[in-house]
C-alpha cells in the first residue's frame, strides 16, 4: 500500500462524511420521534454536534424523561470528547484562542479517528478540518431532511420509525463489542450490564434517571490494566 | 414538556457538550490522563448506549413491554452481526417493525 497523500486523506474524509450522513438522517428521525420539532434538531446538529450525546438527549427525551436526566446523558457520553480533545492538541497545535474554540467544535470521533491515523502533523491537520467540514455539512442537512421527513409519516410508517430508534441506538453501541476494539469483551459485560440496570430501575424511578444510573455498570470493567499504567 | 423547556433542553447540553470538548484542548493533559479517568471515560458509552436501547425497546414510561420494536431489534442485531451497512440495518428494522404493527393489528 502506497503512503498516504493529500488527495487519500481528503477522499477518506469525504467518504466518512458522506457515510455519516445517513445517521444524521436517523438522528432527525429519531427526534421528531421523541417531540422536537425540526429546528430544534437542526439547531442539535449544528451546536452539540456530536452524535451520541444527541441521540441521548432526545433518547431520553423520548422516553419521558426530564429535561435534566436529559442533559446528564448528553454530557456523560460528551466526557469522551474532552479525551480525544487532549489526544489531539499535539497533532492540531491550535495557536491562540480563536482557532482553539474553533477547532473545539469539531473534535468528534470521526475527526479524531481521521487526525490520528494520518501520517504526520501536517496531514493530520488536514484530515481534520476535512472530516470536520464534510461531516458537519451532511450531517447537519441529513438531520434536516430526516426530521422534515419523520413528521410526515402515519400509521405503519410510525410504527416503522418506532422500531428503527432502537436499532439506531444498538448500531452506535455495536463498534465497541466488535472482537476488533480495545477489550471488546469487557465493553460487552459493561454493556450487558447497563443495559439490565436501566430495565430493572425502570419501573422506579422516573423516566430518564435508569440510563443516567446505568453508569454504574462501568464498574464491571474493573480497575485499570497494569500495563497501560505503565505505558 | 414544554417548547420552552425543550428548547432550553437543547441549548444547556449543547453548551455543555461543547464546552467538555473545549476542556480537552485546554486542560493539561495529565489531569485527563490518570488511568482511572481514562478507564470510565472508555466505557460509559458502552454502559449508556445499552442502557438507552433496552429502554427505547422495551419499555413504555415506567413500564417494560415488549412489542414490534422487539422484532426490529433483533432483526438489526442479526443485520449487524451480518456487517450489514447502516442504512440496511435500519431499513430492515423499520420492516420488521411496520410488519409486526400490521400483523398483530
Amino acid at each position: 500500500m502506497s503512503a498516504p497523500t493529500r488527495s487519500t486523506v481528503l477522499r477518506d474524509a469525504i467518504g466518512l462524511g458522506l457515510a455519516v450522513g445517513l445517521y444524521g438522517a436517523a438522528f432527525g428521525a429519531a427526534a421528531d420521534a421523541a417531540g422536537l420539532n425540526a429546528w430544534q434538531a437542526v439547531t442539535l446538529s449544528a451546536l452539540m454536534f456530536t452524535g451520541a450525546s444527541q441521540f441521548a438527549l432526545v433518547g431520553v427525551l423520548g422516553a419521558g424523561g426530564s429535561a435534566l436526566a436529559a442533559v446528564g446523558s448528553a454530557l456523560l457520553l460528551g466526557t469522551r470528547n474532552t479525551v480525544y480533545g487532549v489526544r489531539l492538541v499535539p497533532l492540531l497545535q491550535p495557536r491562540g484562542i480563536v482557532r482553539r474554540l474553533g477547532t473545539a467544535h469539531w473534535v468528534i470521533d470521526e475527526t479524531t479517528a481521521l487526525s490520528i491515523a494520518a501520517p504526520d502533523r501536517g496531514l493530520a491537520r488536514l484530515a481534520f478540518l476535512a472530516g470536520g467540514a464534510s461531516i458537519f455539512l451532511m450531517w447537519n442537512v441529513t438531520t434536516a431532511i430526516g426530521a422534515l421527513g419523520a413528521a410526515a409519516l402515519t400509521g405503519p410508517a410510525l410504527a416503522a420509525l418506532d422500531a428503527v430508534v432502537p436499532a439506531a441506538f444498538l448500531a452506535l453501541l455495536w463498534p465497541r463489542l466488535r472482537s476488533g476494539f480495545p477489550e471488546a469483551r469487557v465493553q460487552l459485560r459493561v454493556a450487558v450490564g447497563g443495559a439490565l440496570v436501566a430495565l430493572a430501575l425502570t419501573p422506579f424511578v422516573p423516566a430518564g434517571v435508569q440510563v443516567i444510573a446505568a453508569v454504574v455498570a462501568v464498574a464491571l470493567a474493573g480497575r485499570p490494566r497494569a500495563t497501560e499504567v505503565a505505558a | 414538556m414544554s417548547g420552552t423547556a425543550l428548547w432550553a433542553a437543547v441549548l444547556a447540553a449543547s453548551v455543555g457538550c461543547y464546552l467538555l470538548k473545549l476542556a480537552g484542548l485546554s486542560v493539561p493533559a495529565a489531569w485527563v490522563e490518570q488511568p482511572w479517568v481514562a478507564r470510565i471515560v472508555d466505557f460509559v458509552p458502552a454502559a449508556l448506549l445499552a442502557a438507552l436501547v433496552a429502554v427505547q425497546a422495551f419499555t413504555s414510561g415506567q413500564q417494560l413491554v415488549v412489542d414490534g420494536r422487539l422484532a426490529g431489534l433483533a432483526v438489526a442485531a442479526l443485520a449487524l452481526a451480518l456487517r450489514a451497512p447502516f442504512i440496511v440495518v435500519l431499513l430492515l428494522a423499520g420492516a420488521a417493525g411496520a410488519l409486526v404493527h400490521v400483523v398483530a393489528g
